[in-house]
């Protein structure tokens, strides 16, 4: 059942598809009109991360820094010491793929106030293939400590998030996914960094998702309504992770599917399965990618051979299912 | 000053000591220097009020070269010079490479190399957004020089024209695994740096004039920015460390503590002619 405190999208059967980026771009400009210490740094994808028009309005605060992504997370690191609010933008495989140490010591070692927003993750860059892809950034990212690392789920929830990680102060990497996807929520859905969000209820399994699984899990949950009731929890914020909502679900469940477009070793999966080894141990599932790198193709080819489609998160489900019974 | 740079030498080899680890040849060889920013009036600094918003910006990039830069910032009244002999000691403010606003004057965090250039331009850069005239100043290893990320980070001061930004590297042409021309080639040095838009200053990094002469002609050069190389004798003034790069990177023993405890202070007495402390 679907939870009507969410605000969600009322006519699932047509959601408007819409990429990440736009919001991203979009809140960008109008947090900057209100903000003056916000800058943006671009290692030469402007318009990739849809800064274009953050460009045109503030010139002066937007610092092209060519292809450098070591160079640009120390810029912003001492931009930040400066008192400035810098947003470090580029694909999630080159950041922080490629500038992780700069991340780790320049900014995490004393938080210093530097946002890292890594584009096209997961599939995104689907037909220049596996180096352009990023499977890891969540890992690497929720290691470090001081980090916070966020995963929204659609367009409006990125224009939410985009606010609540410039109010924040300290570092955070939030990934955005490429490809237009069914927006599910509206402008009134509530969004707190480190709140897990229940979109439906249910009583005999929790799927756990984050970014463009969290849809997958949903239309998972409707297939199966009926059958079996399943519990979605838009895990938007995977860390600091929400302890309490997890186990709450897991408690009233008794069984966990996690998803997300990400590799299952270091990611939502992970941390989910760390915080319920520790306080309450389940039965449990991670959909993901399965230790492998990704390969040339469109992304939704490449979600389907990969497993992170609703299909794979179905069979999980009654794997759990079938097995308790 | 050069009294007081040996001093300064005196205490970084104390620290060491007692640390039982750091890096003593580059600390000593640029202490002359470090004297001279601190001490010397070279710089807009209050350890009254140390984050003070207009004051000029000293990123050590090198971060192994702390134990100087410490033992300058005690000295200057940044913190109480008692808490020196915690360097590299668990609790301690004085941790074994910098960490940014532990300690009053610690402006970046460093050791990982090559990073520390390019917090110092995006301070210069923050500067100049917001039209303010501090200054930065950058200090970086010779063999700091390997890292891609300083090139880069060049590239990006060249674009802005940061003439806000003075580099300077410690020419001491020591690295821990040998001479810095055997394990990574630099040179040309000044013809890259000129290339990369530097206005580029030689200096004898033991003359204190010379310092303060480049620094201050740096102060004045606003069409591009200025990169002074300072030439530099690692491990100066104690003769058995001096243009050995083993001491790069290991503290002294007991023994070479006396002894050189006793090179600095004949030489900071002139053989016993000026004072006996």
């Amino acid at each position: 059942m679907i939870n009507h405190e969410m605000n969600l999208v009322e006519d699932w059967n047509n959601l408007e598809k819409r990429p990440m980026r736009d919001g991203y771009g979009e809140a960008m400009v109008e947090m900057a009109r209100k903000n003056t210490k916000v800058v943006v740094l671009i290692a030469d994808l402007l318009e990739s991360l849809k800064l274009d028009e953050f460009k045109k309005e503030f010139p002066e605060r937007l610092i092209e820094v060519g292809i450098q992504e070591q160079n640009m997370m120390g810029l912003a690191a001492g931009m930040a010491l400066s008192g400035k609010i810098p947003f470090v933008n580029s694909f999630a495989c080159f950041s922080p793929g490629r500038n992780w140490e700069q991340l780790r010591i320049s900014v995490c070692l004393t938080k210093n106030n530097v946002k890292v927003i890594g584009g096209h993750a997961g599939f995104g860059n689907g037909t220049d293939g596996a180096n352009q892809q990023s499977f890891e950034d969540m890992a690497i990212t929720r290691v470090l400590p001081n980090m916070i690392v966020l995963a929204p789920a659609d367009y409006e929830q990125i224009k939410k998030a985009v606010w609540r990680v410039m109010a924040l102060d300290g570092p955070v990497y939030m990934r955005m996914t490429k490809p237009a996807r069914e927006g599910m929520t509206t402008r009134t859905t509530p969004f707190e960094i480190g709140k897990a969000q229940v979109f439906r209820e249910g009583k005999d399994i929790s799927v756990f998702a984050c970014g463009s699984m969290v849809y997958e899990a949903m239309l998972a949950a409707k297939e199966l309504a009926g059958t079996v009731e399943v519990e979605v929890i838009n895990v938007h914020t995977i860390k600091p992770l929400d302890t309490e909502a997890v186990v709450k679900s897991a408690r009233k469940t008794g069984k966990v599917v996690t998803a997300e477009e990400h590799s299952i070793i270091g990611g939502l999966g992970s941390a989910v399965a760390e915080v319920l080894g520790e306080n309450y141990p389940v039965p449990m599932r991670r959909v993901g990618m399965r230790d492998t790198f990704g390969e040339s193709g469109e992304p939704e080819e490449l979600m389907k051979k990969y497993g992170l489609t609703k299909n794979e998160i179905i069979k999980e489900i009654k794997i759990l299912v079938n097995k308790n019974e | 000053m050069e009294v007081k740079a040996n001093e300064i030498r005196a205490e970084v080899i104390k620290m060491l000591v007692e640390a039982g680890t750091g890096h003593p040849a580059g600390a000593l060889g640029s202490a002359d220097f470090w004297t001279l920013l601190y001490l010397g009036g070279l710089i807009k600094i209050n350890p009254q009020d140390p984050w003070n918003e207009d004051r000029d910006r000293v990123v050590l990039s090198a971060g192994h070269y702390c134990p100087v830069l410490y033992a300058v910032l005690a000295e200057a009244g940044f913190f109480p010079k008692e808490e020196l002999s915690s360097l590299r000691k668990i609790d301690s403010r004085l941790q074994g490479h910098p960490v940014a606003r532990m300690l009053p004057g610690i402006e970046n965090s460093s050791g990982t190399l090559g990073q520390g250039i390019s917090v110092a331009v995006g301070m210069a850069l923050a500067a100049r957004m917001d039209k303010k005239k501090h200054r930065v100043i950058c200090f970086m290893g010779d063999g700091e020089q390997n890292e891609g990320q300083v090139w880069e980070a060049y590239m990006s001061v060249a674009k802005y024209k940061l003439s806000n930004l003075t580099i300077v590297i410690d020419r001491n042409n020591i690295q821990i695994d040998g001479h810095t021309e055997d394990v990574m080639p630099l040179e040309p040095l000044e013809e890259k740096l000129k290339a990369f838009g530097f206005a580029v200053i030689e200096v004898d990094g033991h003359n204190m004039e010379e310092i303060e002469k480049a620094m201050n002609r740096a102060k004045v050069t606003f069409e591009k920015p200025t990169a002074i190389v300072l030439h530099t004798i690692p491990g100066k003034n104690v003769d058995f460390m001096e243009n050995d790069y083993a001491w790069h990177g290991r503290a002294p023993g007991m023994g070479e503590t006396v002894q050189a405890l006793m090179e600095l202070h004949k030489l900071r007495t002139l053989d016993g002619k000026i004072i006996n402390d």
